[in-house]
């Protein structure tokens, strides 16, 4: 593969990002960013619109080229720098380590197949070629994410917001990724929902022992969701640290102003 | 003995970024030794900062300058991963208030410290369920999230949660306000027990009798106010 770094070391992060920067134009969409994620740890990436969190992220999951910086990944046996993947190994590495869950489960859906094909069709990719176990596969997961197996043969458009949500999560999961991007899982979701589907990411994340980085504006959904937080304020971090450390005890000023600004149930 | 928890020199500012920036130093010179199988109240008067310095041993509230350590590890300018893995493994902390992802059964959230450690989900459950029927939370209320129950069984929910693991180090905010008498005896015995295995404790107890009961000692926080008092009446919460 190329962009081979190093050898992978027993206490190398999964991912290192160093000094990522991505611009449109003359507007700095994120810039300067640096941080690290290691082997089963959730990391929240908070910010208001605007603050250059979903950049980042599509800049991650290649699907924006940044125009500076490294994001080192400690895959198989080599730490290897995704930004400098040929296209093919990108997208290898997207539908098998990696995965993408997007805040529309419509991007991340094929609307047009099945609920079993969805989920089917990831494995597939990765090189799956037996129909029955495909489909043994899929209706598991399926019922791991709280979805009846008896409805494997219907489209996603017959499906609630939620269940979408929950079936995209499948989908992105059914290939045992290492690390798993969000982009705001739970937003536009009703808080019932959104309450059922951060138990099952949490789930998840404990008992398949992924790591994941999840984009949102919830401060509640990140206080429960993630370890640790990232802050970002107009494509730059102001502030990082543990998640209830940065949220009871804020030193920036926007950090600060967040947090006051949250109503109160 | 080495102590397992000793704070020196500790001192704790809170600036205000959305009032001018205005700094309110609210402790000072804070020292503490907490040896293992030792129980240690803090005292004073509400708003002296009893919880504040909890939380600073905790790593939830930043510590100015001194020194804070649990168990070998210097908790200023730890990385979050190495206090996640102590949080998870040596230190516990029972705080006031429960926070849970709603819908969660109550036996899966006093499950899930042991869970976290790679505990085996049905082995984790049973401990659980014994200590949540030690605490008097009837079996009727296990499979409901706790965050409908009243504040009585939500804070004994809390304290089942903070000793299903056997914590080296425990931090215990008021574990027994708003008990009645047979849970409250239930707690103090829990304490004693995590004693005699050896955890070493930090307590916040407003009850007198109980404080005479499990603690060694006591400090009294008051003892770490900064020198000029801040003017308004800032009172820390939690």
């Amino acid at each position: 593969m190329s962009g081979a770094l190093a050898a992978v070391a027993a206490a190398d992060p999964l991912l290192e990002v160093v000094g990522l920067t991505k611009r449109y134009g003359a507007r700095i969409g994120c810039a300067d960013v640096d941080f690290d994620l290691w082997p089963g740890e959730v990391l929240g990436i908070v910010g208001e619109s605007g603050s250059g969190k979903t950049t980042l992220l599509r800049c991650l999951a290649g699907e924006l080229s940044a125009d500076e910086g490294r994001v080192g990944y400690s895959g198989g046996s080599a730490v290897v720098d995704v930004l400098a993947m040929t296209e093919p190994e990108r997208r290898r590495l997207m539908r098998t380590e990696w995965a993408l869950v997007h805040q529309n489960p419509r991007d991340g859906l094929r609307l047009g197949v099945s609920a079993g094909a969805n989920v089917g069709e990831r494995l597939m990719a990765a090189g799956w070629r037996h129909y029955g176990r495909i489909r043994e596969t899929a209706a598991d997961w399926l019922t791991r994410v709280e979805i009846d197996a008896s409805r494997i043969d219907e489209r996603p458009t017959a499906f609630s917001g939620g269940m979408q949500q929950r079936l995209q999560i499948a989908r992105n999961l059914v290939t045992g990724p290492r690390l798993v991007l969000m982009d705001e899982p739970t937003g536009g979701l009703d808080v019932s929902v959104q309450a059922r589907l951060l138990d099952l990411i949490r789930g998840l994340v404990r008992d398949l022992g992924l790591s994941a980085i999840v984009v949102t504006h919830d401060l509640a959904v990140v206080r429960l969701l993630a370890d640790r937080l990232v802050v970002m304020k107009v494509g730059r971090i102001v502030e990082s640290g543990l998640t209830d450390q940065v949220l009871d005890d804020p030193q920036h000023a926007y950090t600060q102003l967040l947090v006051s600004s949250v109503l109160r149930v | 003995m080495e102590p397992m928890i000793v704070v020196e020199g500790a001192t704790k500012t809170f600036t205000l970024h959305q009032q001018g920036g205005i700094a309110l130093p609210v402790m000072e010179g804070a020292a503490l030794r907490v040896l293992p199988g030792e129980c240690v109240a803090l005292t004073g008067p509400s708003g002296v900062g009893k919880s504040t310095l909890m939380r600073m041993i905790y790593g939830n509230y930043l510590a100015a300058e001194g020194s804070v350590r649990v168990a070998g590890l210097e908790i200023r300018g730890a990385r979050a991963r190495d206090i996640l893995a102590l949080r998870r493994e040596t230190l516990g902390y029972v705080s006031q208030f429960l926070r849970v992802v709603p819908r969660v059964p109550c036996l899966d959230v006093v499950a899930e410290p042991l869970t976290a450690l790679g505990t085996e989900i049905g082995e984790a459950r049973e401990r659980a369920g014994t200590l949540l029927r030690r605490l008097n939370i009837p079996e009727a209320l296990w499979s409901l999230s706790p965050l409908t129950f009243s504040g009585g069984e939500q804070q004994r929910v809390n304290i089942a949660r903070g000793f299903v693991h056997a914590y080296p180090a425990m931090l215990l905010d008021e574990p027994t306000a708003s008990l009645d008498a047979a849970n409250r005896g239930e707690v103090l015995g829990l304490i004693e027990e995590a004693k005699a295995r050896g955890a070493a404790i930090v307590g916040i107890f407003h009850d007198a009798e109980a404080r005479a009961r499990v603690c060694d000692r006591e400090l009294d926080v008051a003892a770490f106010a900064p020198a000029a008092p801040p003017s308004s009446g800032h009172e820390v919460s939690g």
